[in-house]
């Protein structure tokens, strides 16, 4: 073969994978009793597809599935066979199956042969039993035969564009599909003449991985039958639906088509057909993450040689050089308007996220024995890649627990007086610099009694004049967990803290609001992107530190009967009616030079995991936003310190890690691993 | 002075290539193949409570470098830091190193015979980070791995999980 096939098997895995994922939200929302044409139409596309390309890279295994599941979902189409749940949850069983053989695939092993045959044997009694007598015809292994009553027909294809090397092939690949009666290969177009039983639209399927959808044209050859009353009289009509949709508005269908993932507006999935995979290879580009932190690392060091121009030509006199003036300021506006436009690359919406949830709300429920409406607000509202992938575990978590302990059972809602179906809502929006992200359920809420009663056992310091915020926190403890007992999904007491330490790390916080009987909402707060840190600059000595500004309560200069030592060398600052302990940044990174009369300098009050304390530095430089560098790249990791960033003129500054330099002063010193310095330190 | 060096390593076919360096009045060897750049010393951030002979870290277009000097940790020579003063980066298993020394002066390809064991020597450079002497001419040359010297943890610039 000369051309390498195996070159397409990236691109088809993604397009699999896209398919399958619509499929499933096609799906979820599929009315068994009342089943949408429409939506039968896309699930059956999507299996049709994948069976396509399956077929042209030789993955046996994911063809003969798909084309089982092919076979019934044509069925379902013409009302051959009546969905019920139970089909439904099949044929969600077999996407999941077809997700694995796809990863297999891709990890170029073969499928596991015993779910396989398993699944194919489910689909082939589904077939016999709910199809009339022709189950048969699902057993065959015939590569992409058509499903239902063959009639031949023969077509001409033309495809535009082909060298001469790559037409046999081409060809080969075409001969699968039925007779080649005639082949030519002129001006770089091959035409081939093909009496097959196969549609049009499979024909353009599998071709679609290999060349491009609009290099192909089909006729059909004018003694032949022309072609097939095989593919879906429906699916015709369905396009040629979308084609009027398409003529009737075309800006809305368009935008449709563009999107994929918006199941919900019918026309989608048939103007989606109609344009085949050229549109969503117009609509995005794959580009690997790589590429796009080099972009956004290149462009902060555009940004930071702007400054270092702008600091170079601040002194310039304004009359005789006009004009290189007026360039500093427009291109200090296009590096600003550059780097916003680049950091928002790696923005994604919160639909990545939302998305998988509908299915593991309605597995888990059925599990539970449990009635829930799943809504999710705000799935466009965007969040950093980087956040995107490490909020679906807590979001997990935290659905779990909703389902598991916070909405009840279909009985004991009624006897409460609340509708037998749970609610949980998703919800995602934007709030200043941040993104806030709830989890809401309408549930029994949280048990005040029990919390405290296990925290007691537990061995936690509790009273029962706390406050609620404060009970609910207490959930987050390790080891803690209310529920009655242990079950497979939730309970051990494992989860909450993972959950809140790995929001923490994210630079978020997580708060419970809850009510007896009216339900719990978690709410997650995070910072919009990893990459880019509000700042507060801070002199000590001749040195400039980064404080995150988001820790900063406020900054005062202090007289000297506000401070108070401790045990002769710890020092607090007394600040109304509260005593903070001081830390003398001076003194903890040995800065040489340093203002440390602390009345001469100017004292932040910072605040971080819930702890406030003083910080002295020498003088505030200013706020910046910062582009954050990992020191551990090519460094270690140093105590007190959380990453560092590039300045202005061009040198580092380190950002100060505030959760570390609340922490005891002895820790402090226990961390120093370079001990040639800390002698100085001790005190 | 890469003239020679590329003539040198043409002739002796085979044989690694040194960049020479001087840390008083030592001359070093370590394998060309570690060294990205050379550039001047300047622009260099402290590093709170790490060892002196980490510098701290510079700006190296856009990337965070730890700056070593070589002469503190050998306790060689007059650590000043002047316009002349040299640093070489290394890159070692995807990391990126910055070393001081008191000059670069050549580049030699040595054959496996000019490479003589090196003896045991006291405690500062332990035969561990050495890979040999090299004698060319008169000149004897100290060839350090410095991939292994930089990786070890008596440098520091490495988590010790890492």
């Amino acid at each position: 073969m000369s051309i390498d096939i195996t070159e397409f098997y990236q691109t088809f895995f993604e397009e699999a994978e896209e398919l399958l994922s619509d499929m499933e939200q096609q799906l979820l929302q599929i009315d068994p009793s009342d089943p949408d044409s429409e939506q039968l139409n896309a699930i059956f596309r999507a299996a049709h597809s994948i069976k396509g390309g399956a077929g042209t890279f030789g993955f046996t295994v994911l063809q003969e599935t798909t084309h089982l599941f092919e076979n019934l979902l044509d069925k379902a189409r013409h009302h051959e066979l009546t969905l019920d749940p139970t089909i439904i949850d099949i044929f969600l069983e077999t996407k999941d199956m077809l997700s694995d053989q796809l990863n297999a695939y891709r990890q170029q092993t073969e499928p596991d042969s015993a779910t396989y045959e398993r699944i194919c044997n489910t689909l082939k009694a589904l077939a016999e039993e709910k199809g009339q007598g022709e189950g048969a015809a699902a057993t065959t292994t015939a590569q992409t035969a058509a499903a239902g009553p063959a009639a031949s027909g023969a077509m001409v294809i033309r495809i535009a564009g082909v060298a001469a090397d790559n037409a046999t092939s081409l060809a080969e690949e075409l001969a699968l599909f039925g007779t080649v009666l005639e082949q030519q290969h002129a001006n770089d177009v091959l035409t081939v003449q093909l009496e097959t039983a196969t549609g049009e639209d499979d024909i353009r399927a599998v071709l679609c991985f290999v060349v491009d959808d609009d290099q192909i044209t089909f006729e059909s050859a004018a003694a032949a039958p022309s072609e097939s009353a095989v593919v879906a009289p429906a699916a015709e009509e369905a396009e040629q639906k979308a084609l009027e949709k398409d003529d009737a508005t075309p800006p809305p269908a368009v935008d449709a088509a563009a999107v994929p993932a918006e199941p919900a507006k019918a026309a989608a999935p048939a103007a989606k057909k109609a344009a085949s995979a050229a549109s969503s290879e117009n609509a995005s580009l794959r580009v690997s993450i790589e590429k796009i932190d080099q972009i956004i690392n290149l462009v902060g060091e555009l940004v930071i040689t702007q400054s270092m121009l702008e600091q170079g030509t601040a002194d310039f006199d304004p009359v005789t050089h006009g004009s290189l003036l007026s360039g500093m300021n427009q291109l200090q506006r296009n590096a600003r308007d550059l780097q916003e436009a680049v950091m928002s690359i790696r923005m994604m919406p919160m639909d990545v996220v939302f998305n998988r949830f509908p299915r593991l709300v309605r597995d888990l429920a059925g599990k539970l024995g449990k009635q829930v409406e799943l809504e999710t607000v705000g799935k466009s509202t965007e969040l950093d890649k980087g956040l995107i992938e490490r909020i679906v575990d807590p979001l997990t978590h935290l659905v779990r627990n909703s389902l598991d302990h916070g909405i009840e059972t279909p009985d004991r809602r009624l006897a409460a007086g609340k509708p037998a179906a749970g609610r949980l809502t998703l919800s995602a929006s934007h709030q200043g610099g941040n993104i806030l992200i709830e989890i809401s359920d309408d549930g029994a809420g949280l048990n005040r009694d029990r919390i405290l009663g296990k925290a007691r056992e537990n061995g936690l310091a509790v009273s029962d004049a706390m406050s609620d915020d404060d009970v609910w926190q207490l959930i987050f403890a390790p080891g803690f967990s209310t529920a009655e007992q242990v079950t497979d999904l939730s309970g051990r007491g494992v989860g909450m803290d993972v959950v809140k330490r790995n929001i923490a790390q994210m630079g978020g916080h997580v708060d419970i609001l809850s009510r007896p009987g009216q339900g719990t909402t978690t709410r997650i707060v995070l910072p919009l992107t990893l990459a880019i840190l509000d700042g507060m600059s801070v002199r000590v000595g001749e040195e400039v530190y980064i404080l995150p500004l988001g820790a900063i309560k406020e900054s005062m200069q202090v007289k000297p009967e506000d401070i108070s030592t401790v045990t002769g060398s710890d020092r607090v600052l007394h600040v109304r009616g509260e005593y903070l302990p001081l830390v003398e940044l001076y003194r903890v990174f040995d800065i040489p030079e340093a203002q440390q009369d602390v009345t001469k300098g100017i004292v932040m009050i910072v605040q971080s995991e819930g702890r406030s304390f003083a910080l002295q530095v020498d003088q505030l430089i200013g706020q910046h936003q910062v582009v954050v560098k990992n020191l551990e790249t090519n460094y270690r990791r140093v105590p007190g310190i959380s990453a560092a960033t590039i300045l202005g003129d061009g040198s580092v500054a380190l950002i100060l890690d505030i959760p570390a330099l609340s922490r005891a002063p002895q820790d402090r010193e226990g961390s120093h691993t370079g001990n040639h310095r800390s002698a100085a330190t001790l005190h | 002075m890469e003239a020679s060096a590329i003539e040198k390593g043409q002739l002796e076919g085979e044989g690694h290539e040194f960049l020479v360096f001087r840390l008083g009045a030592e001359e070093y060897g370590i394998d060309i193949l570690s060294v990205q750049e050379i550039r001047g010393y300047e622009g260099v951030t402290r590093i709170a409570n790490a060892p002196s002979f980490i510098k701290g870290v510079t700006n190296l277009r856009g990337v965070i470098v730890p700056i070593v000097d070589l002469r503190l940790k050998f306790a060689l020579g007059n650590a000043d830091y002047t316009a002349q003063t040299v640093v070489i980066v290394l890159n070692i298993g995807h990391r990126v190193v910055g070393v001081v020394v008191d000059g670069v002066s050549d580049v030699l390809a040595l054959t496996g015979e000019q490479i003589k064991p090196a003896p045991e020597f006291g405690s500062t450079l332990s035969t561990h980070y050495l890979m040999g002497l090299g004698s060319l001419d008169d000149r004897m040359l100290i060839l350090v791995d410095i991939e292994k010297l930089m990786t070890s943890e008596e440098m520091a610039l490495i988590d010790k999980a890492a």
